[in-house]
């Protein structure tokens, strides 16, 4: 808390300084609100409007974690085998890039002719947006298990599985959480990009009732919460990560 | 009865000759070093007798049995500490044992009592200095149930006075376990100190040079270092080894 108290006041002061520029330049143009509300304006909204997007904040929230949870599972799950099976990583990694090359923004129609506008395609779409970085994140904190280590695990008679489980796996954890955090942060816009393609509720619903009626003041309510649901996401993660990892050196605080 | 035998091992890599014909025993409580120039096979011996890679020829035997390209039949103590940087240090020197699937925690608060580790076994590696965490590491190897415990180069790394500390320990740890050791080395004096017998490697294709037994009573003493006999033992494996890189 008290680095963050410490260094944390370097981005407060260049966020406060810019919402203070764009409030001035709206007020000295006098910019239209639909074309770019003022910061106190957006404020406004979002301390008013809030019965209005309480309940597709709601579900917005309900979809990203159930999301990133299955994302996570399948992305964590994709990483044992690739790694445990070497043919199979050989067989499956180039498709794993391909798999991400293809652009959401197309995939998701064609997600939703095939199963409807249920909650089926938006998971779908999350996962493919989350479990990517921690696929690739796993598999690299496998690989890069030390080779003195895994060479004394070899020579006490560890088994394949003996070395995954009591070496590779601690030893990639902190790889994963990197992947993890990535994806939490993924996961808000998956969230919102599937809610897009037609849904009932959600942050995305929100955002295109609000673009399409020229209340962009709302357009930018919905940004500010999907900026700090990921903040919230990664900041939980990076709190399990803490609870988890509790063998790194402290900064500032290595034994020599 | 425990013994470990090589009998005329040899491992090519490619068209290179890494050990030519290499026999050699270690009998039960017995503590055998082997010195050679470095490069000269050493950690390529150790993966044969680990299991990690199989010989061109020759067999290893342990009690008799065949053991080559098979895990898990000594205990291993590596260069670096090799500690698990998550695990505290009771957990790290169990983790032999937990593989060999024969833990006991009892014993090894003991045994890490005895290594003056007591209130660190609930420390992390990095708290602890070198000298501490090579200490950890071969209560981690005499934890584990095989009876002969291959040591590699266990105290390069460490400062002279550390070393001189940590030898006299593992002599006093070995005295009272009385297990087989095959320690490989680079250092003479080390050698000579802690053995029974020094085998000399030559320089690559390793083959035994010559063997030495080293008749000094036990238990032994640091002014032995510095005696009339220990120098001459010393002077005559010096120039053995000299006589093989030359």
């Amino acid at each position: 808390m008290r680095r963050l108290r410490e260094k944390g006041w370097r981005p407060a002061l260049v966020l406060i300084l810019f919402l203070i520029s764009w409030e001035i330049a709206c007020r000295i143009f006098s910019i239209p609100a639909w074309l770019l509300p003022a910061p106190s304006v957006i404020w406004q909204e979002a301390v008013n409007g809030w019965p209005n997007y309480a309940s597709h904040l709601q579900s917005t929230i309900q979809l990203s974690i159930i999301g990133f949870m299955i994302g996570s599972s399948v992305g964590t799950l994709v990483a044992v085998c690739l790694h445990l099976i070497p043919t199979v990583r050989e067989a499956f990694y180039p498709l794993l890039i391909i798999s991400q090359n293809i652009p959401i923004i197309i995939l998701a129609p064609l997600l939703v002719i095939w199963f409807g506008f249920g909650i089926l395609p938006k998971l779908i779409v999350i996962t493919l947006v989350c479990f990517f970085p921690i696929t690739i994140a796993a598999l690299d904190g496998f690989r890069q298990t030390s080779g003195e280590l895994k060479h004394y695990m070899q020579m006490t008679g560890a088994s394949k599985g003996q070395i995954f489980r009591k070496l590779e796996w601690p030893y990639g954890l902190p790889s994963l959480f990197s992947g993890l955090k990535i994806s939490a942060t993924y996961s808000v816009m998956g969230a919102v990009i599937s809610e897009w393609l037609g849904a009932s509720e959600g942050i995305g619903v929100y955002m295109t009732l609000a673009s399409s009626s020229f209340r962009t003041d709302r357009v930018f309510v919905a940004i500010l919460f999907i900026v700090l649901l990921s903040l919230l996401f990664f900041g939980c993660i990076s709190l399990i990560e803490k609870r988890v990892i509790k063998w790194k050196p402290e900064e500032g605080k290595i034994s020599e | 009865m425990s013994n470990l035998e090589l009998v005329n091992l040899t491992k090519k890599y490619g068209e290179t000759t890494i050990l030519n014909r290499i026999s050699l025993t270690v009998r039960n409580g017995e503590f055998v070093s082997i010195v050679g120039p470095s490069g000269s096979g050493k950690s390529t011996l150790f993966r044969l007798i680990g299991g990690i890679t199989s010989p061109n020829s020759g067999t290893i035997k342990l009690n008799g049995k065949e053991i080559i390209g098979k895990r898990g039949f000594i205990s291993y103590m590596p260069q670096s500490d090799s500690l698990l940087p998550w695990r505290s240090i009771l957990q790290n020197v169990v983790l032999a044992a937990e593989i060999a699937g024969r833990k006991d925690e009892l014993e090894a608060k003991r045994m890490l009592e005895r290594a003056g580790l007591k209130g660190y076994e609930n420390a992390y590696p990095h708290e602890l200095s070198g000298g501490m965490k090579q200490r950890a590491s071969f209560v981690r190897s005499i934890l584990s149930p095989q009876p002969v415990i291959c040591l590699d180069e266990p105290f390069s790394a460490l400062d002279e006075f550390t070393r001189l500390d940590m030898q006299k320990w593992l002599l006093a740890m070995w005295n009272e376990h009385q297990r087989s050791i095959l320690f490989v080395t680079h250092n003479i004096e080390e050698a000579l100190f802690l053995s029974d017998r020094v085998i000399v490697l030559s320089a690559r294709p390793a083959s035994i040079k010559k063997e030495f037994t080293i008749p000094f009573s036990r238990p032994r003493e640091e002014a032995l270092v510095l005696s009339e006999a220990f120098l001459e033992y010393k002077k005559r494996i010096y120039q053995e080894l000299r006589a093989t890189n030359g």
